[in-house]
């Protein structure tokens, strides 16, 4: 069980780095998910379920959706969006000349 | 003797489609699937060189970097204390961490009368089998009352924050592209798992006396789910039981049934004030007097706030 508890904790701090050095905002924002999905596996550990329940929902659920939503209003997912539909729009004419 | 029908009727029956299915000439997902090909993003290359321009010119021209001995000091001097600062910090938390009693110890100081009177006494005064919920329900109640407010006036800033009726036809077009109208994975998976989430959360507050969760963490769960359905089916569906006018019903008559059971403190100080209300046998739903309403009314107030915040970043309006 200790050592159980300890790959937690250092999953915890591997998390916790990567989350500031990840280039994309939505990579961090799923690294940052999987960061409270863990806690909530260690307020378990810590005999707190009460926590535990509502580390999982409020941290890995329902934060990160206002966190989508919030990078979807600063246009930040936008980019990608546009160039698939650019992408669609080339493979459309490709397919016309055949 | 069985006849046999004309190929347009036949079309129509689902053994048709059945069998069209099977041998495989029309999949009924093709055309339709949302999936497209991800793209890594591009910049352009002038922009980049335009930048890396800008900035040689920044240290050339203004800084002098290359001849100016006073900024190399200072950058070596920046990164040393830096790193020096970095180390006496975390050294001077360690050493405060290891200054700390053991965790468990008997002879802690947290470990004063207070919780053990929770602990000896709480399961005949409040008749709760949590003692957790015991303690934020009945002996903290006008604590947990504040942090439902908190919750509430967080609210009422998005929305003052967010909230704008008028909108631009451009910005409301942008809007529908993300919406996943119509997706079928999407919505075949939130009609088995909306209504499991949504119970379960009903339990965790009905049950927030007798096994660990609450009303927090219930309407957390509430508000999860009713955030998969809207992005399942879309603004019309969830309008017809959600709007803004719920929203203040709710909100306002759980705040206020709240505020009347448990704002005696105000004038009463510590002292504390029975109820009358049984409390019931310990270990059954209908038991430990006030607890159950109050853990309903924090759900509600819960369940909506999240619901809400959700739809005032997605559209700024309800």
């Amino acid at each position: 069980m200790i050592l159980f508890q300890c790959i937690l904790l250092g999953f915890l701090i591997v998390c916790a780095i990567s989350v500031s050095f990840s280039r994309n905002l939505l990579n961090s924002i799923l690294i940052y998910m999987s960061y409270s999905l863990v806690m909530s596996l260690i307020w378990v550990c810590l005999e707190s379920p009460d926590l535990a329940i509502t580390e999982a929902a409020v941290g890995a659920g329902v934060t990160s959706i206002l966190f989508f939503a919030t990078l979807k209003k600063i246009h930040a997912i936008q980019i990608e969006k546009e160039k698939s539909s650019q992408l669609e729009e080339t493979k459309e004419e490709g397919g016309e000349h055949e | 003797m069985s006849k046999l029908r004309p190929q347009k009727e036949y079309e129509k029956t689902g053994a048709f489609r059945f069998f069209r299915w099977l041998s495989g000439s029309k999949d009924p997902y093709v055309g339709e699937v949302e999936m497209k090909p991800q793209e890594e993003t591009i910049i352009p290359e002038s922009t980049i060189l335009e930048r890396m321009n800008e900035k040689r010119m920044m240290r050339d021209k203004i800084y002098d970097a290359e001849n100016n001995k006073k900024l190399r000091l200072f950058h070596k001097i920046y990164i040393a204390s830096a790193i020096l600062f970095s180390f006496v910090l975390a050294g001077l938390l360690l050493y405060t961490v290891s200054c700390l009693p053991p965790v468990g110890n008997s002879a802690n100081p947290a470990n004063n009368e207070v919780p053990e009177r929770y602990i000896e006494s709480g399961l005949q005064e409040t008749g709760a089998v949590n003692i957790v919920t015991g303690m934020i329900l009945d002996y903290r109640a006008f604590d947990t009352f504040g942090e439902s407010n908190v919750l509430f006036i967080a609210t009422v800033t998005v929305l003052i924050l967010l909230h704008n009726k008028k909108k631009s036809a451009k910005e409301e077009e942008n809007d529908r592209i993300y919406e996943p109208k119509n997706d079928a994975i999407l919505q075949a998976c939130a009609k088995v798992l909306v209504p499991v989430i949504i119970m379960f959360g009903i339990y965790i507050i009905l049950n927030g006396h007798l096994s660990p969760g609450g009303g927090f963490s219930g309407g957390a769960i509430i508000g999860a789910g009713l955030i998969l359905y809207l992005n399942a089916f879309g603004f019309k569906k969830t309008e017809r039981m959600f709007t803004e006018k719920t929203y203040k019903a709710i909100c306002f008559a759980a705040l206020t049934f709240y505020c009347v059971a448990k704002s005696y403190s105000f004038y009463t100080g510590a002292n504390h004030l029975d109820s009358h209300i049984p409390l019931g046998k310990a270990g059954h739903i209908l038991s430990s007097g006030l607890i159950l309403p109050l853990n309903i009314c924090v759900g509600l107030v819960v369940a909506c706030t999240m619901y809400t915040f959700y739809v005032m970043f997605r559209k700024g309006d309800f």
